[in-house]
């Protein structure tokens, strides 16, 4: 399956591991979060780059420890209109992780922008519309009132621009 | 009154070149009906039993007299000829073509207007006091902070997708006039013995089928500080709200479910973690957009206006729609005109595109410009001289606008109900027909005094039935529309639910029961003694004993 990241199509060279299944040898590994607590001493070992899968009614925090470890978060929306990993992200990205973030599941173009102001990078989309679509998706609002938002060099913050001599917010590195 | 810069209009703008876009998508098939829903809801587009209906925001109730004009331009050219104002301070359109809304929207811009989030698992347009600004006993006027949370809730990435819809309510003043304890989020400035103003941060009140009063979790909260308060609260809810049953999904229910102390700390936590403790911003916003807020230039007069009490004089119509429809200004010779959009037998809130110019032309020429909706589906005239009160209720009159009823048992909040809503289980519309052509008379009226009678056509409780002194919920039994009676309760600051009285009642019987609801008050109240105080003293059971003794 496509990811799409900085507006282009990439190919997803992870490999996911399930809950139970025998790990690979080498390669770059995602798995799920009870996973990880399971078995972060051998995980920890593994040979390739780690990620995981957290369910959205996990907890950021519950993280904390693995971020400095972790290459990928993943983080699903089982339905498009479950807004919780949206502030799962936010807090992950608050806590300072600056790896991938990745939304897995009902992810729709009308969203998109809305993921990546939150942080998220990369996007599990599937084939239903095309690249175009997406391309257009991400920069329909050029605005946005909220501060702390990633963003991209063609979006401002509104408030940020209207009081360019107070105080700015820490940059956020640009997103996907 | 607010004006957008640069930034606001290119914000609106984007949004509905945005919507147009989803729009054609949905017109040529490439979006489906679900997915769309949430995209077009989001932008305050309803598919109701008819036809789609468009509610646009009035932010915190106020608008000018050309956006008024837009307004009623609107219903002319796409609706038909009118519209209604609702309990939200904000305005429906009941007969609205998809294809047309794109234009809706863009001519909606041009007065500095949108719809956006008026509907779906959002933050919506937030409410305050109808005569903020123009209260006689307000502390500050709480609508700049209503335009900063607008600006901060207008497409929140983060909060786009809560678990349920979520309304806040701002008041300045101790009298409550926006219900704020049965919002999601309520805020009331208090102000400390330093002569400081801080803002009481209530959460988890609401109607709907779970009514509940909420609870303070800051009780003094330093103004700059909210947009960041705020956002820790909404993280909780975002989080941990429930989504499994929308029913249990409004954030009342999950502080009620933690308790109002542990989810109190999950705020404080949340809060303490904020990346920015700096609120520079936030002041340097409040304080350009307080600028735009500024008190209109009131002229000095004394108190007394001879014109007016001369026309009271010679006017006894006049003398009593004063009495009844004037509220207190906090300048001296000015009044705050309440404009009873509740005519005898007509549909509470409702509007003509002719009855909308009027009301512009009376507030750009003796109301600096200014009108305001009220959540009790009226419309008002924030800053008239008392001088020029009897031109502009001429006028009114002329306009089937100066019913006498203001606060009494005619002015009836009621939802659009089953004649319009896609959710309702009964109509509302003919009840509160009957129940203003029982009580047609206006001394009868005043005699009963001060009363709020409030109609919702389902549990949803968009008339607010929860926190009428008199509350009539519509259900469906078997086919058959049927309806509640509640008593006892209040929006006010000594907020209450009301209580079921007893069996329900049919649809013609409605008016009856609450002509003898209001007969068995008038026989035991005490001198001066207003309904609700009355039944707060007596309990239900007098009442109960008149209704369904005979049966």
């Amino acid at each position: 399956m496509p990811l799409l990241k900085n507006n282009t199509l990439i190919s997803d060279t992870w490999i996911h591991a399930g809950a139970e299944s025998q790990l690979p040898e080498a390669g770059d590994i995602i798995v799920p979060f009870a996973r990880l607590l399971k078995d972060w001493e051998t995980l920890a070992q593994h040979n390739g780059k780690l990620g995981v899968e957290l369910g959205n009614a996990g907890r950021a925090e519950a993280l904390a420890t693995f971020l400095p470890k972790l290459s990928v978060i993943v983080l699903p929306f089982p339905a498009f209109n479950d807004g919780r990993a949206y502030s799962i992200a936010r807090q992950l990205r608050q806590m300072g992780y600056r790896g991938e973030l990745r939304a897995t599941g009902n992810v729709l173009p009308d969203q998109l922008q809305f993921m990546l102001q939150v942080g998220f990078d990369t996007f599990d989309i599937g084939e239903r519309f095309p690249l175009a679509v997406w391309q257009q998706a991400s920069r329909q609002m050029s605005l946005a009132y909220q501060r702390g938002l990633f963003r991209r060099g063609s979006e401002a913050e509104i408030w940020t621009e209207r009081h360019t001599d107070a105080d700015p917010w820490l940059e956020q590195p640009h997103a996907g | 009154m607010y004006r957008y810069d640069e930034f606001d209009h290119k914000f609106v703008r984007d949004r509905t070149q945005q919507f147009r876009d989803q729009a054609e998508r949905r017109m040529n098939g490439t979006l489906t009906e679900d997915e769309f829903r949430p995209l077009r809801l989001m932008n305050g587009l309803y598919l109701q039993l008819h036809a789609y209906m468009l509610r646009v925001a009035i932010p915190y109730g106020t608008l000018s007299g050309r956006q008024m004009r837009q307004l009623a331009m609107i219903a002319e050219k796409w609706d038909k000829g009118y519209g209604h104002f609702t309990t939200r301070q904000n305005i429906q359109y009941n007969w609205i073509k998809l294809e047309d809304t794109a234009d809706i929207l863009e001519a909606l811009a041009e007065v500095e207007m949108h719809a956006i989030q008026t509907s779906g698992n959002c933050i919506r347009n937030v409410t305050t006091d109808h005569w903020a600004g123009a209260a006689a006993d307000e502390i500050a006027d709480p609508r700049p902070v209503g335009e900063l949370l607008r600006q901060w809730s207008s497409l929140h990435p983060e909060f786009s997708f809560l678990p349920r819809k979520f309304k806040i309510a701002v008041t300045g003043a101790p009298n409550d006039r926006a219900a704020v304890k049965v919002h999601d989020i309520g805020l009331r400035l208090h102000k400390n013995d330093r002569n400081e103003t801080g803002w009481e941060v209530i959460v988890g009140g609401g109607l709907g089928r779970t009514p509940m009063i909420g609870v303070t979790v800051r009780g003094f909260l330093p103004e700059p500080e909210l947009i960041g308060y705020l956002e820790a609260i909404m993280r909780v809810y975002n989080l941990h709200g429930r989504r499994d049953n929308k029913y249990k999904a409004r954030i009342k229910i999950l502080v009620h479910e933690l308790g109002a102390d542990k989810f109190k700390s999950e705020v404080e936590a949340e809060y303490a973690k904020r990346p920015q403790a700096s609120t520079e911003v936030e002041e340097r916003e409040l304080q350009r957009i307080a600028a735009y807020f500024a008190a209109p230039q009131f002229e000095k007069h004394s108190r007394w206006s001879a014109a007016f009490e001369e026309a009271k004089l010679g006017n006894p119509d006049f003398a009593r729609w004063a009495k009844n429809n004037l509220g207190v200004h906090r300048v001296d010779g000015y009044a705050i005109v309440n404009i009873s959009l509740k005519p005898e037998g007509g549909i509470p809130g409702d509007a003509t595109a002719e009855q909308m110019r009027l009301m512009a032309d009376l507030a750009e020429r003796y109301s600096a410009d200014e009108l305001r909706v009220s959540h009790a589906q009226n419309v008002v005239l924030p800053h008239v001289k008392k001088d020029d009160v009897f031109a502009i209720w001429r006028a009114l009159q002329g306009a089937d606008l100066a019913p006498a009823n203001y606060g009494l048992a005619g002015d009836i909040i009621a939802c659009p109900g089953l004649d319009y809503c896609a959710l309702a289980t009964a109509r509302s519309i003919p009840i509160a027909q009957s129940i203003s052509r029982k009580f047609a008379d206006l001394d009868r009226q005043e005699d009963i005094g001060k009363i709020k009678i409030n109609i919702s056509g389902c549990i949803n409780a968009c008339g607010h039935h929860h926190v009428g002194h008199i509350g009539i919920l519509g259900l469906d039994k078997k086919g058959e529309e049927f309806y509640q009676i509640t008593l006892g309760g209040s929006s006010a600051e000594n907020a209450s639910i009301g209580s079921i009285l007893g069996p329900g009642f049919a649809g013609y019987e409605v008016a009856d029961a609450i002509e003898t609801i209001l007969n068995t008050y008038i026989k035991l109240r005490q001198p001066g003694e207003e309904f609700l105080a009355a039944y707060r003293r007596v309990g239900p059971k007098p009442f109960k004993e008149a209704l369904y003794a005979a049966a």
